[in-house]
């Protein structure tokens, strides 16, 4: 990562008045969008829109010049360009054909695209942004943080500042008062405008209409006082019919306000009067700017179902702690790491791409059913193929791909750990690796690693075998929660088998990128875990888990790799979290709880992998609630803790504040411990409570119900 | 009827919708005029009203009420818009589900009476309010009416702290008389 973007990180997390107001915006906005939807089949509804959009998007030649001559046929004059130079060049030849003095625009992003307002400003034609945010982020010379909310990052000082210096002195931080104060100021200009500029929020090709989504009724003056109109539109808005509206209209507002509807939906098709009665002077500009090429990439397509309600930054951990502005200059968070590295170049998404701490809290959400943190994956992929893994990662991945070095380094690592080690933990690292230790401790490497441990088990012999995938964090750092599940499974009369050649799931190498080293990974694990004739491949780590079921099977599908498909779909079918394992020997009648136990209040914690992928988030509770406990649930139980692999390594800044969070909404509960189904999520939340001083205890679900069953 | 009208007042009031009903014209008249005045509507300047004429005046004239309450134009301009206190229009249709007011605005004076005043004031029939989107979408054609405008409450913004502030560049007040006698309600 560049200086220059760690700095920019740097800068915003120690922004007080911008995570003060993005903390509290993401705590309303859950609530606020979940009351919208009351009543609503949001999965219903995004289907449509995958749909809609999906077939628009695969039809845009067709659809744009349907709608070209729809719109051309009721008076409107529809320029087509893949080139946003081009879209430029024709709105000033326009603008000095009809001597066009000044310009009124409402808000859109594909103008903040192609930055038109400095195209304005250089050809010497006064340019005024009228939504009320993106008139204070001109004013101040900024660009917007946040598709829908673009100057969020600003508190009502910071405006207040902005319009006494830009404006007229004197102005007093009063929201009622500014709002009024804008107005005001900007009522003149609407009036005096020769030209309106809009984007549009969905465009109709079978009756060339272009609908537009507004609050303010800016727009409905953009479009009526100015005799010129100006629309410029992302091709990717295009639909074919008037019915699908309905869809994107039902999840827009809700998802990116919380509002059933906005205040003004303005469908125009076509020319209208102007105040003076002549007709009005319309131009549509159908932009394309690497869209197209989006379409032809099986992967990236579905980025263009995109609605632009910026949900996956409403909910982003990362998002909310570090706001718009490190994103770049026009499209933010999630959505915006995809559209930059496209409609930009793929280099430019070098540094964010790496801010996706990959938690999937978007997907679930996201009204056009778009995989964002699959996609940035796929950005990172790419960019290690283009660019090449750095020298160090390499070493390391070299070292993970050859088991017996990467096994006999973790266990020279738990001998050379001694002088920092403080009884399990790690509490501080020297020089360049302090950031580390920062703000949690670390785990000491095990002693003994689990797969020495399991043969000293004295396991009865049976006839059902179970084998368990341990991950190299159950293995070589809490190899008690491998003993744990050993011991559960036995009750069951499941025999455990640990194959020797198991090795790192290969999560590390492919959240990095590096598919290749993760493609090895695979291999190597597959032919070590379909060796036995066994019932389950079961792991304790979601991460693990989602490597062998799901990851195994992508990794192979993107390298074009056929031959082991095969064998990594017998491994998917067979394998299955502990949870859920346990939870169907219960339901079997296989294990049976200890009963009348009264084991107290605990806190559980939703790991990403197990609650959004494998969707496992009822089964945990239900185990620990039948053992004996009672669940005091925490505030954003399914909040990434920060952990996510070597996120924490890469971006200990982020990770921190996240884990804060984390720990206070744990100890607000008041219970006493907090259990969770995954060893990475143990080891960022045990360290975080150690730092502190916390006696609040740390448990894998596996370790809590050890000794629970008769 | 009645189950659908609430639905849309509960829903036109939660987005700060005034929304009154009335079983006549004349008595929904008396209203406008009598809420005209509270407002101060009057022929000094800056304190006019604009009023697009429609089917809910049919019989009663323009003139009857221009008597009543000085100061309310039938003549609608960008000018004279522009410096009004109310704007007064006749709506098409109206949603239930979301509390929204449907007009064709092809019509500049529609759109000049709606957008440009602090007050606009919706003239509407009750029998037009139907239950979605869906249902004012297939009786308004988009391929033949060039400029469709949904109207749910008045202007609003939350862009300084997401604080929600009513009346940015539209009106602040939306205030919506529906009227049952419908066949003279008509668009």
């Amino acid at each position: 990562m560049t200086t220059e973007f760690k700095d920019s990180i740097e800068t915003a997390l120690h922004n007080p008045n911008l995570t003060g107001a993005l903390g509290r915006f993401s705590e309303a906005y859950r609530i606020s969008r979940a009351k919208a939807y009351e009543g609503i089949d949001f999965e219903a509804v995004r289907d449509r829109i995958a749909e809609v959009k999906g077939n628009a998007c695969s039809r845009f030649e067709e659809l744009a010049e349907q709608f070209k001559a729809n719109a051309e046929r009721r008076g409107a004059k529809v320029f087509r360009t893949s080139d946003p130079a081009e879209v430029k060049r024709y709105i000033l030849d326009l603008a000095k054909a009809q001597n066009v003095q000044s310009v009124v625009k409402s808000k859109s992003m594909a103008s903040e695209e192609i930055h038109l307002n400095k195209a304005f400003e250089q050809a010497g034609i006064q340019v005024d942004e009228t939504d009320l945010g993106e008139w204070i982020i001109q004013l101040a010379h900024q660009t917007p943080s946040h598709m829908v909310m673009p100057a969020i990052h600003m508190t009502k000082e910071e405006v207040a500042e902005v319009f006494s210096q830009e404006v007229e002195a004197g102005q007093a931080p009063d929201i009622p008062k500014l709002v009024k104060f804008a107005r005001g100021k900007l009522r003149p200009k609407f009036l005096a405008a020769d030209m309106g500029i809009t984007g549009a929020n969905i465009a109709v090709a079978e009756t060339g209409s272009l609908v537009i989504i507004t609050n303010e009724g800016n727009a409905r003056l953009v479009t009526t006082l100015p005799r010129i109109h100006v629309a410029i539109v992302g091709i990717e808005k295009l639909v074919a019919q008037v019915a699908d509206i309905d869809p994107i209209l039902t999840a827009l507002p809700r998802s990116a306000t919380g509002q059933l509807l906005t205040s003004y939906v303005s469908m125009l098709s076509g020319q209208v009067p102007n105040t003076d009665g002549s007709p009005k002077d319309l131009h549509i500009i159908l932009m394309d700017n690497h869209r197209s090429d989006m379409v032809k990439d099986p992967k990236f397509k579905e980025a263009l179902q995109c609605i632009r309600c910026a949900t996956c930054l409403n909910v982003c951990p990362v998002f909310r702690l570090v706001g718009g502005h490190v994103f770049g200059k026009t499209y933010t968070g999630g959505i915006g790491t995809i559209l930059t590295a496209w409609f930009d170049e793929l280099k430019k998404s070098e540094d964010i791409q790496g801010l996706c701490i990959q938690c999937g809290s978007c997907v679930p959400v996201c009204p056009g059913k778009i995989d964002i943190p699959g996609l940035i994956l796929e950005l990172r992929r790419r960019l290690v193929v283009e660019q090449g893994q750095s020298l160090a990662m390499k070493a390391i991945f070299g070292v993970v791909n050859n088991r017996r070095l990467f096994h006999s380094m973790l266990r020279m690592a738990a001998v050379t750990q001694k002088p920092f080690k403080q009884g399990r933990f790690i509490r501080h690292l020297p020089l360049f690796l302090s950031d580390m230790t920062d703000f949690r401790s670390l785990p000491a490497i095990a002693p003994e690693p689990f797969r020495d441990k399991v043969k000293a088990i004295a396991q009865p012999k049976q006839a059902e075998k179970v084998v368990f995938y341990a991950g190299c964090l159950i293995d070589f750092a809490y190899p008690e929660t491998g003993t744990a599940l050993v011991k559960i499974l036995n009750k069951a009369g499941i025999e455990v088998v640990f194959p020797e050649d198991q090795t790192c799931c290969g999560a590390p190498a492919r959240y990095s990128g590096a598919y290749e080293v993760a493609a090895q990974n695979a291999r190597d694990n597959i032919k070590a875990l379909l060796e036995t004739d066994a019932t389950y491949v079961v792991s304790a780590c979601p991460t693990c888990t989602v490597a062998l079921k799901h990851d195994f099977l992508d990794t192979f599908k993107t390298l074009g790799i056929t031959d082991a498909m095969g064998e990594a779909q017998r491994l998917s079918d067979r394998t299955i979290d502990f949870s859920s394992l346990v939870k169907k020997l219960v339901d079997e009648g296989r294990l049976t709880f200890k009963e009348g136990q009264h084991l107290g209040k605990i806190t559980y914690h939703d790991s990403c992998h197990l609650k959004r992928t494998l969707k496992a988030t009822d089964e945990p509770r239900e185990l620990l609630q039948k053992a004996g406990h009672e669940i005091a649930e925490m505030y954003e139980c399914d909040t990434c803790c920060g952990m996510a692999g070597s996120y924490s390594l890469k971006l200990p800044e982020i990770s921190a504040p996240i884990l804060e969070r984390k720990l206070k909404n744990i100890k607000d509960t008041g219970a006493d411990k907090v259990v969770m189904d995954c060893p990475g999520c143990v080891m960022q939340i045990r360290g975080g409570l150690d730092k502190d001083g916390s006696p609040i205890q740390v448990e894998h679900t596996a370790e809590r119900l050890e000794d629970r069953f008769e | 009827m009645t189950t659908t009208f609430e639905a849309f007042q509960t829903r036109a009031a939660a987005v700060s919708a005034e929304v009154h009903r009335f079983a006549t014209r004349h008595e929904g008249l008396a209203f406008i005029e009598g809420f005209l005045r509270e407002v101060g509507v009057s022929e000094a300047p800056g304190s006019g009203a604009v009023w697009v004429e429609g089917s809910f005046l049919e019989g009663i004239g323009s003139a009857h009420v221009s008597s009543q309450v000085p100061g309310v134009s039938f003549e609608v301009t960008r000018e004279a818009s522009a410096c009004a206190k109310v704007g007064i229009s006749q709506l098409d249709w109206a949603i239930a589900a979301t509390g929204t007011l449907v007009q064709d605005a092809t019509a500049v004076e529609k759109r000049l009476v709606s957008t440009l005043p602090p007050i606009h004031l919706a003239v509407l029939g009750t029998e037009r309010i139907l239950a979605d989107f869906n249902s004012v979408l297939q009786r308004l054609q988009p391929e033949q009416i060039n400029y469709i405008a949904f109207i749910t409450g008045p202007s609003r913004t939350a862009d300084i702290e997401r604080v929600l502030t009513i009346g940015v560049h539209g009106p602040e007040r939306l205030i919506v008389v529906v009227v049952d006698e419908f066949e003279k309600v008509t668009a």
